[in-house]
């Protein structure tokens, strides 16, 4: 969960419409202005407004909190299921706080009619992922609504944690800090429009959901210099970058050439008309880290499956101007902004 | 690593921005091209390319995406019919934030109508011959390689007996569009960068009039980014060398007379008529029709559409945009009233149109030297 706005003028004139779309869901600029316009007045605090993928809570044991929903569609997709995404998006939402997922509650809300396989192979991709991170359920809740009324199944995850030293945090990152990605982008949010959108079409597009908090905990348990750590999920690595500059008001320079992307996924992206930088990861983190850290992090982070192609894509500057300049691989440059809503594909 | 790069796959771009560069140099007045397509204003602010080009060359965004010029009219028709109980409306992601007289077919979805996102009409034709019980109409909205695959799905639903399928027309033809520009007045064009894709189908030849009747330089040119630069960098050398002439730089795609075979069916199906353009007006023979043959596929007159009377909203200067009289910057609606998320002016509403992508690639740095200049 994230919620910075890049761009408060336009905010400030966009009309409050009387039903939610779908943009507004997104993870883009519209779910912000929901958050801020809507949800924030009503349930903020101080925990709250910290926005960070999860709650640390105050007290003596530093319990971290974090909640996900998924409702994706396709239930089965190249790479993955709702099963996986559920258990990946609340144990690296805590992961990248520094937090070791210590339990996970699940809700199911099952559609009348869903069938009884479709729901056991779900719960095995739960229980497969929940072995991989080496997190448990623990407790849940199931709902069986009225036919119509749902999509089949959705999943919410809440995930309670262990955190870990109060270092990773965006208020902690300075001029020359290092940006890195742990490996190529926009596999998952094009893997799942292209099964969603094209069932027809068959391609090579597979989604990148995965647990990384071993990767994670690992990197921090062994390299200093970790300075924040966010997924890219929804919002995509533009996302999270633009967020990075909004958040310290620095100025933060990204390298498109060494931003890694497999080409059947840039092929894809280009086909539809979506920039891939928008698109959602799930089995990725963006790392900064001090600049004198850089080799060593890049060695832990190589070191481990999920994280064998990360680079260093882009360095934080020291112009006190909140913006994110993508410098592009033919040299020139654009300002990177927060995608608006929901990835639309164009007039082919 | 099985990786590459996001742009620029063959490094092309370098070269042809140093021919650009010494083409300029030549120059003894400051030259402004129009781009025809979105695809190319879109792909030059994203590439960055715009940020690379010699001081005295300036890119114009012509008419944008397809969608930047459906008028309001046209939209009120898709909400109309979207409204109605067992329609199914099939559209690309393009128009779903353009506004009609009365709201988005965004916010119509919201209120509970059936709208799908799809990639192509025949994606709108799968989902006729799956949902039987569903009236499936598609909103071809597109210049001639649109028009052409909407005309197919019409072929292909008559072939199939689909009597629960229909299309909304809204397509446009390009010729008309460059007439209207240039017969609009004082325009500042030197030259046009022509649509690949459109060029496509219609073919080489059909810029040829423009190149005799106006002796402006006209280059076709697909929309990498080294293609962009390559297709400047000839229209710079023509200006310099005072040719007015027609060039193809998209051979392997483009022939002189395009595709007959789409052209054929286009005009089996549609007929040219007098369309309205947002922030053109109307033009004449710059849209097209159904054929009476194919009545029964129109939703106009399957669902008894009205024929709207939607005015353009006040202070909107999507014309002036759109001919190359006014930059962005120079709307008063632009990035206050009007934004991505809440786009009055279809250029703003549309990834391809000029405003958004002067809003999502350049604002912040505009408005900084806005703020600097003051």
């Amino acid at each position: 969960m994230t919620a910075i706005l890049d761009d408060p003028d336009a905010t400030n004139h966009r009309p409050v419409v009387p039903r939610l779309t779908l943009a507004q869901g997104s993870g883009g600029q519209l779910s912000d202005d929901l958050f801020i316009s809507c949800i924030l007045p009503r349930l903020g605090n101080r925990v709250l407004n910290d926005l960070l993928d999860s709650a640390i809570l105050p007290g003596a044991d530093r319990i971290a909190l974090t909640i996900d929903s998924c409702v994706v569609q396709p239930l089965k997709f190249p790479g993955g299921d709702i099963g996986r995404l559920a258990v990946c998006g609340a144990v690296n939402d805590l992961a990248v706080c520094g937090a070791k997922p210590l339990g996970l509650a699940l809700s199911l809300i099952l559609s009348e009619g869903l069938e009884r396989s479709v729901l056991e192979e779900v719960l095995d991709s739960i229980a497969a992922t929940g072995a991989e991170a080496g997190v448990r359920v623990v407790t849940g809740d199931t709902k069986v609504i009225p036919r119509g009324l749902g999509a089949g199944l959705c999943i919410s995850t809440a995930g309670v944690g262990a955190a870990g030293p109060p270092e990773v945090h965006p208020g902690a990152i300075r001029p020359g800090d290092l940006i890195l990605i742990s490996g190529t982008i926009a596999d998952h949010g094009l893997a799942v429009l292209l099964a969603r959108d094209m069932p027809h079409l068959r391609s090579a597009v597979r989604s990148d959901v995965a647990p990384l908090n071993g990767m994670i905990h690992r990197l921090l348990d062994e390299v200093a210099g970790v300075v924040f750590l966010r997924d890219p999920s929804s919002g995509g690595l533009a996302g999270v970058v633009v967020d990075i500059a909004a958040r310290t008001g620095l100025h933060v320079t990204l390298y498109e050439k060494d931003i890694p992307i497999l080409p059947h996924t840039r092929h894809a992206a280009d086909m539809l008309g979506i920039d891939p930088l928008e698109v959602a990861n799930e089995g990725k983190v963006v790392v900064v880290v001090r600049p004198e850290a850089v080799d060593n992090v890049l060695d832990a982070l190589r070191a481990d499956k999920y994280g064998k192609d990360t680079q260093i894509i882009g360095v934080v500057g020291t112009e006190p101007d909140g913006v994110c300049d993508l410098r592009t691989e033919i040299g020139g440059s654009r300002i990177l902004q927060k995608p608006y809503g929901e990835q639309l594909m164009r007039i082919g | 690593m099985n990786s590459t790069s996001v742009q620029d796959v063959h490094g092309q771009t370098r070269p042809a921005l140093a021919r650009l560069r010494a083409a300029a140099d030549k120059l003894v007045n400051p030259v402004r091209f129009m781009d025809i397509c979105g695809t190319h204003a879109h792909g030059a602010f994203r590439s960055g390319l715009t940020t690379l080009l010699p001081p005295n060359v300036t890119l114009l965004s012509g008419m944008g995406g397809p969608a930047c010029v459906t008028s309001q009219g046209d939209i009120d028709q898709f909400i109309d019919v979207c409204r109605r109980s067992g329609v199914t409306l099939c559209i690309h992601g393009d128009i779903l934030r353009v506004t009609g007289s009365h709201g988005t077919l965004e916010q119509s979805r919201a209120e509970g109508a059936d709208i799908r996102v799809v990639y192509s009409s025949q994606d709108a034709l799968r989902l006729a011959a799956a949902e039987h019980h569903r009236q499936i109409v598609f909103a071809g909205v597109g210049f001639e390689t649109g028009a052409a695959c909407t005309a197919a799905a019409v072929l292909d639903a008559d072939r199939l007996k689909l009597n629960n399928f229909s299309i909304i027309a809204s397509h446009k033809l390009t010729m008309p569009a460059m007439r209207a520009i240039l017969e609009s007045g004082d325009v500042p064009i030197d030259g046009f960068l022509c649509p690949g894709h459109v060029s496509v189908i219609i073919g080489a030849a059909a810029f040829d009039p423009i190149v005799h009747e106006y002796h402006l330089p006209c280059v076709i040119a697909g929309y990498e980014a080294a293609q962009t630069a390559a297709g400047l960098a000839r229209l710079t050398e023509l200006v310099a060398r005072g040719e007015p002439a027609l060039e193809n730089l998209y051979p392997q795609a483009v022939t002189e007379h395009g595709n007959q075979a789409a052209q054929v069916i286009m005009d089996k199906v549609f007929a040219a008529a007098d369309w309205t353009w947002r922030g053109l007006g109307e033009l004449k023979g710059s849209g097209l029709a159904v054929r009476p043959e194919y009545a029964r596929y129109d939703a106009r007159s399957r669902f008894s559409l009205k024929t709207p009377v939607a005015k353009e909203p006040m202070g909107n200067r999507c014309g002036d945009i759109i001919t190359g009289r006014a930059t962005p910057l120079e709307c008063k609606m632009f990035g206050s009233a009007c934004t991505p998320s809440h786009a009055i002016g279809p250029c703003m509403g549309n990834s391809q149109g000029a405003c958004q992508s002067w809003f999502k690639f350049h604002r912040t740095r505009h408005l900084r030297k806005a703020q600097e200049l003051a």
